[in-house]
């Protein structure tokens, strides 16, 4: 993710004053994010680097973020509009389900996300992949970029997600075990990880499912080992 | 959400009126073939650190404007509230705003609420107010405090994004700070261990970054207590001037005494000159 990165839009009003950290330009989305939904729930993954320039700030952050107990969405691109896109859906989603006195709906998150991303698509950018389980569907996986609401089998995003696409249409099948699809996500994120250099740091992978969320951490030597010669 | 707060901040997000007149005034001051005067930043390096019993916060102490220094002994690390202290980077006056508005605030919602007022609240005002203003407001923030669930260390960045981490460092020297965290840093050291770690790290970057110099303040919060501890290390200690020779005071005398210099030889001719011609012009003193 990065600190501070400024759409070409607000750069035009930027006047006398310059954002002192690392104001660049619109550029891609910097992380690699995935979710994948498996027989029972969804699994989702993310590295953990987050840079303003050309230096690494925080090397283990984070991004997969809670929306609600059984809801988490996936972080990317600027980190303040990802982080606060999240903290007002979280807010949102606790009046609503206080309001319907029910557990929310996976699709009723994907759409708050999904409201805020397109009427502010010119000045934020940020891409959240909304994941979760419910009662009424199950798992599902939901991507919001640029304000489209899109339910998927699996999502990808970010920077380093450009460099797995070709590995995950390849490996992915429906119906894998939930062993399978957590190990399918630690062997995409550390592909993209050895390839962009905008994502690092250790992995996180939440699993979702009737029972809860389960949050682990994979710790930079215990990712798979692929070819390195 | 309602809270009772000084200022009411409009809705609507940054107000931009005035963005066309600066450019403007702008345009004009340099067609005179003046500069805009350089708003003061205090490239700095502030970092923090928890420990067992609570954080240590540390900053150096020089302001800088443009390549001159503003001021050698500055404060950076500002009050929030009795049990949360905040160092700054960034823009001098943003930073000094900034968090003297959310310690005005925060303030209020303490007495609102009746309890100590939590890290994660100024937290949330801090990154609230700063996204909202878009990183137009240069503050880049160290927030540390020990509160009723621990102590605890936030990292504010000017665009509203926050980190919560147990070692941050901010400002130009802040890479050379956090290679020191980096090589040294340990969970649930001791005090004194803490202090030394934030005295070295900010010691780094006072040595290493132009924009850091003076000295190195410190504050140490645990539960209950917090030390102010300014200065905690003269880093740099202005020279003495050699203003007395012989016992009579005289600033800038730079004479040497006999002796300095060492002769080797010496060799005396005296020149044979007859007076030819002896005129006197007098002063015009009319």
């Amino acid at each position: 993710m990065r600190e501070g990165a400024v759409n070409r839009y607000t750069l035009k009003n930027a006047g006398l004053f310059q954002p002192n950290f690392g104001a660049k330009k619109w550029t891609n989305p910097s992380t690699t994010i995935i979710a994948v939904t498996f027989d029972g729930g969804v699994v989702l993954g993310s590295d953990s680097r987050v840079s303003a320039g050309e230096s690494v700030v925080n090397r283990v952050m984070n991004k997969l973020s809670p929306l609600h107990d059984q809801i988490y969405c996936a972080l990317s691109g600027s980190a303040a509009d990802a982080q606060t896109i999240a903290e007002i859906v979280n807010y949102q989603l606790d009046v609503h389900s206080i309001e319907v006195e029910d557990d929310p709906l996976v699709c009723s998150a994907a759409t708050l996300v999904k409201n805020i991303s397109y009427k502010y698509k010119e000045e934020l950018s940020a891409h959240l992949i909304v994941a979760g389980w419910d009662r009424k569907k199950g798992g599902q996986v939901y991507a919001t970029l640029n304000g489209l609401l899109s339910r998927q089998p699996f999502a990808i995003g970010g920077s380093g997600s450009f460099y797995i696409n070709g590995f995950v249409d390849a490996e992915y099948r429906k119906n894998m075990t939930r062993r399978e699809s957590q190990e399918f996500v630690v062997n995409a994120l550390t592909l993209a990880m050895g390839r962009d250099d905008s994502s690092g740091g250790v992995a996180y992978v939440v699993t979702i499912d009737k029972d809860g969320a389960e949050e682990k951490c994979v710790l930079g030597n215990e990712l798979p080992t692929f070819f390195d010669e | 959400m309602a809270t009772v707060s000084v200022r009411q901040y409009h809705r609507g997000g940054f107000s931009f009126e005035n963005c066309k007149r600066n450019a403007l005034l702008e345009a004009d001051i340099n067609k005179l073939g003046f500069s805009s005067p350089a708003a003061r930043k205090t490239g700095t390096t502030i970092c923090g650190v928890v420990y067992k019993d609570g954080v240590v916060l540390g900053a150096d102490t020089r302001a800088t404007e443009g390549m001159v220094v503003a001021d050698k002994n500055c404060s950076k690390i500002h009050y929030i509230s009795p049990n949360v202290y905040c160092c700054g980077a960034g823009t001098a006056a943003d930073t000094e705003m900034t968090t003297q508005i959310i310690s005005s605030n925060l303030e209020l919602h303490s007495l609102s609420t009746g309890r100590l007022p939590r890290v994660a609240t100024a937290n949330r005002m801090l990154k609230q107010m700063l996204f909202r203003y878009q990183g137009y407001i240069g503050a880049a923030l160290v927030l540390g405090g020990v509160d009723s669930t621990g102590p605890q260390l936030y990292s504010i960045y000017p665009h509203g994004s926050t980190d919560k981490l147990p070692y941050v460092t901010m400002g130009s020297g802040s890479l050379a700070a956090m290679a020191v965290f980096e090589d040294r840093y340990k969970p649930n050291m001791e005090e004194e261990e803490a202090k030394r770690l934030v005295r070295d790290a900010i010691a780094a970057g006072i040595f290493n970054d132009l924009g850091s110099g003076s000295n190195i303040d410190l504050c140490v919060i645990t539960k209950g207590k917090v030390d102010y501890l300014r200065p905690h290390d003269v880093a740099n200690k202005k020279g003495v001037r050699e203003d007395k020779i012989n016992g009579r005071p005289e600033t800038g005398n730079y004479r040497y005494k006999h002796g300095t210099t060492g002769v080797l030889t010496k060799a005396v001719t005296p020149l044979n000159l007859e007076v030819v011609e002896e005129s006197v012009q007098t002063m015009d003193t009319s």
